[in-house]
Parts: structure tokens; C-alpha cells; sequence
């Protein structure tokens, strides 16, 4: 595996330690870290910020009872939560969103496929299948785009983005990136609105696609 | 059961007796399942966790809640607490953010794959000093901030703030957090190469 050179900002990090990211980017960037070292230890310094505020704040007497609560608690089963893993090339955010089965995958066209995980008024994530040589839709998209390879690998005015490499777009880029020749370039793409995919069909028909 | 029961309150070990005292708590939570522990860690932790979820505007009943909840994670996942890579606080702050999240967004977070200790694995006592040590400097780093800076960093780890607030406000004490992050890098590079092996 070649080394992970596209990575998520530090402020990027830290929102995600503290829990202000939406849904949708933050499936993205737990899914980064799942691969990459780098912004894991990142991530878990971010931790150590949060945790030494935690430790210096002035603490708030809890209720009586609530101790011998807990300790009541401590011999009773774990509620039996599905506990997802890494599978293949997907991460364990990508699994839990697929709730452990295999992509749904729906052609646009052009053998490019997509597979939506989430998607509500705030933004969405899919799965983006895209063959070697092929383009990835042009597309503009409002707000910010990250989009994490899986699998294969992908050029654009940028640069290129292998396995575990993250871009992070904001509107200002109308960037054209392109599927590697070889194997399909499998992608996360998570945005802040709906792509609009202009190439492929006219903007009427999008919302019967969902894209 | 019982056999477990006799080995509660017996310190860890006497080569850890320089290590936090929360961390010795934490680590025969993780290996005993000690209850006076569990206990010692609760009567530090409860109160902090209730303050500082109160903060975010939380009522004290909501926030019991969630401490509740995040001191029962803490016991029921104790077997993924690390030493080498994270000081117990953080290891606690990122649970209760978590399930902050899910009580009050009503979803369930996404997190990332975890990075299991091997069981088998003795603690290397340098190196978990060595993460309390750059801990502790963070601490005081926080603690010099002046009131304001202190408040924006704050509300930034609370969740109050968004990623472009947080890159452009708060100047995130990165110089302080940059030899954490070497540190932990070493440590994971280490135990990248023995998962290879
Ligand atoms: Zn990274």
C-alpha cells in the first residue's frame, strides 16, 4: 500500500473529536482514520485536549444514589448492539452504514454505479463505483465535498488520490477527477448537498436518481 | 468470581506505582474487573463530566443521564482502554462526546475501527508515563491560556463551535499537542510493525 498523502485538517480533526461535524462528514472522516495512522494519532491528541478540559473542569456534586445505581448496573448484561467491523476494502463507518450487507449498487450510465448510505437535508454519502479511465460525472457541488478512496485510484487538477487519500473540495473547485486505468476506483464521497451530476443526464431527471 | 473478588484493591502492580492513580484505577477495571476502583474512578470522574455537559446547556437531569451511561461504557468497554496511546481522561471525554451526540442528535455516531491492544502485550511502563507526561504539559498549557483563549478552545472541544470556526478562532494550542502527536505516532508505527510480523 502506497503511503496515505491526502489528509483531513487539523480543525476538521478536532470538530469530529468533539462531535461538531454533520453525519455525513463524519462517517467520512471516521472512515480516514480507520486507515490512516497519521490522523489516528491526530485524532487521539485532539483527545487529550478534550480530556485534560474535562479533568480541569470544576465538577457538580451528583445525585445521591446514583453511584449504587451504577454499581447495580455493572453485573447485568450489555444490551446486544450490533458491533460492526471492517470488511474487505470498507471501514467499519461504511459496514455500519451498509448495517453489514453488501452495496446496493445503482448505474448511472457509463458503467459508473453508486450506492447511497445516508442521505437527509443536510447532506449525504455514497459509494461511488467508477471503472479505470473513466470520469467521474462532472459535477459542481454546493458547500463541501470529501471523497476517500477504497479502492483503485483517481486523478484531477489536484493530484492524485490512492487508497485511504482523502479530498476535501470546496465549491470553489470544479475539478474533473478520473478514474486511474486498472482496477474500478471504488470512492466514499460525502457532501454538504446533493451532487449535481451534469454530464449524464438532464437536472429534471436527478431527483428520480437521487444524485 | 470470587477468586477476581480477592484481588480487588491490590495495587496493579509495584512497577506502576509512579503511574496516575486513574490510570492504575482504570487498568484494574480492565484486567480485575475491580469495583472499588470502578468506584474511585467514578467519585473523580461524575462530577467533571456532570460540570462539563452542563455546560453545553444541558439540564442536571439530562447530563445525569448521560453520565450514567458513560461511566456504564466505560466499565463494559474497559478492554479497549490503552495505556500507551491515551491518558484515561481522553479516553473518557471521547465517550461522553459520543454519546452527547447520540442522546441529543438522536443518531447513532460513526466511529472509527478500533486498534485493539494485544491481549497478551505487557505494559510498557515508560511509555504510558510518557503519554501522562505530555498530558500533564497540555494541562498547563491550558491552564496559562488567558481567559478568552481558554473559553474558545473550550466551546471548540464542546462541540459548540463548527471546523471553520475552530480554524479560524481558536488558534488550537498545536504547539503543545505536537509532541503528543509524535509520541503517539512512534507508538503506533511500533505496533503497526508487530501486527506485520
Ligand atoms: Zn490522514
Amino acid at each position: 500500500m502506497t503511503a496515505i498523502t491526502h489528509h483531513i485538517p487539523d480543525a476538521m480533526l478536532a470538530a469530529y473529536s468533539a462531535g461538531s461535524l454533520p453525519h455525513h462528514f463524519a462517517v467520512a472522516v471516521a472512515s480516514h482514520v480507520s486507515l490512516c495512522p497519521t490522523c489516528r494519532v491526530t485524532l487521539e491528541a485532539h483527545q487529550s485536549v478534550g480530556g485534560a478540559l474535562l479533568d480541569a473542569t470544576d465538577g457538580v456534586a451528583v445525585s445521591d444514589g446514583m453511584k449504587a445505581d451504577l454499581l447495580a448496573q455493572l453485573d447485568a448484561p450489555a444490551p446486544n448492539i450490533a458491533q460492526y467491523t471492517r470488511q474487505g476494502i470498507y471501514p467499519r463507518p461504511v459496514v455500519e452504514a451498509l448495517k453489514g450487507q453488501e452495496p446496493k449498487w445503482k448505474t448511472l450510465g457509463m458503467g459508473v454505479r453508486q450506492s447511497i448510505l445516508s442521505e437527509s437535508k443536510q447532506g449525504s454519502v455514497r459509494l461511488l463505483y467508477i471503472p479505470g479511465g473513466q470520469a467521474v460525472p462532472d459535477h459542481g457541488h454546493n458547500g463541501i465535498e470529501m471523497t476517500l478512496v477504497l479502492q483503485g485510484s483517481f486523478s484531477d487538477e489536484t493530484g492524485q488520490f490512492d487508497v485511504g487519500d482523502i479530498e476535501i473540495a470546496n465549491e470553489d473547485l470544479d475539478h474533473t477527477p478520473i478514474a486511474d486505468e486498472g482496477e474500478p476506483c471504488i470512492c466514499l464521497a460525502a457532501t454538504d448537498a446533493p451532487l449535481r451530476f451534469n454530464a449524464f443526464m438532464p437536472r429534471l431527471l436527478q431527483p428520480i436518481f437521487r444524485i | 468470581m470470587a477468586a477476581m473478588r480477592r484481588r480487588e484493591g491490590k495495587p496493579v502492580s509495584q512497577k506502576k506505582t509512579e503511574i496516575s492513580e486513574q490510570t492504575v484505577w482504570m487498568l484494574a477495571i480492565r484486567d480485575n474487573r475491580d469495583r472499588a476502583a470502578f468506584c474511585a474512578l467514578f467519585d473523580h470522574f461524575a462530577p467533571r463530566l456532570k460540570g462539563f455537559i452542563m455546560r453545553t446547556g444541558c439540564s442536571a437531569h439530562q447530563a445525569e443521564e448521560i453520565v450514567q451511561d458513560v461511566m456504564l461504557t466505560v466499565w463494559r468497554k474497559a478492554a479497549m482502554f490503552d495505556p500507551h496511546r491515551a491518558q484515561v481522561s481522553a479516553w473518557i471525554y471521547q465517550i461522553a462526546r459520543n454519546r452527547h451526540i447520540d442522546v441529543v442528535r438522536k443518531e447513532n455516531r460513526p466511529v472509527p475501527d478500533e486498534l485493539a491492544e494485544d491481549p497478551g502485550s505487557e505494559p510498557d511502563a515508560s511509555q504510558i508515563l510518557a503519554v501522562e507526561q505530555e498530558a500533564g504539559k497540555l494541562k498547563q498549557a491550558l491552564s496559562s491560556l488567558k481567559p478568552e483563549q481558554r473559553e474558545i478552545i473550550e466551546k471548540a472541544y464542546l462541540g459548540e463551535l463548527t471546523h471553520q470556526e475552530i480554524s479560524t478562532q481558536t488558534g488550537l494550542p498545536l504547539g503543545t499537542i505536537k509532541s503528543r502527536i509524535r509520541l503517539g505516532l512512534e507508538r503506533l508505527r511500533h505496533e503497526l510493525k508487530g501486527m506485520r510480523e
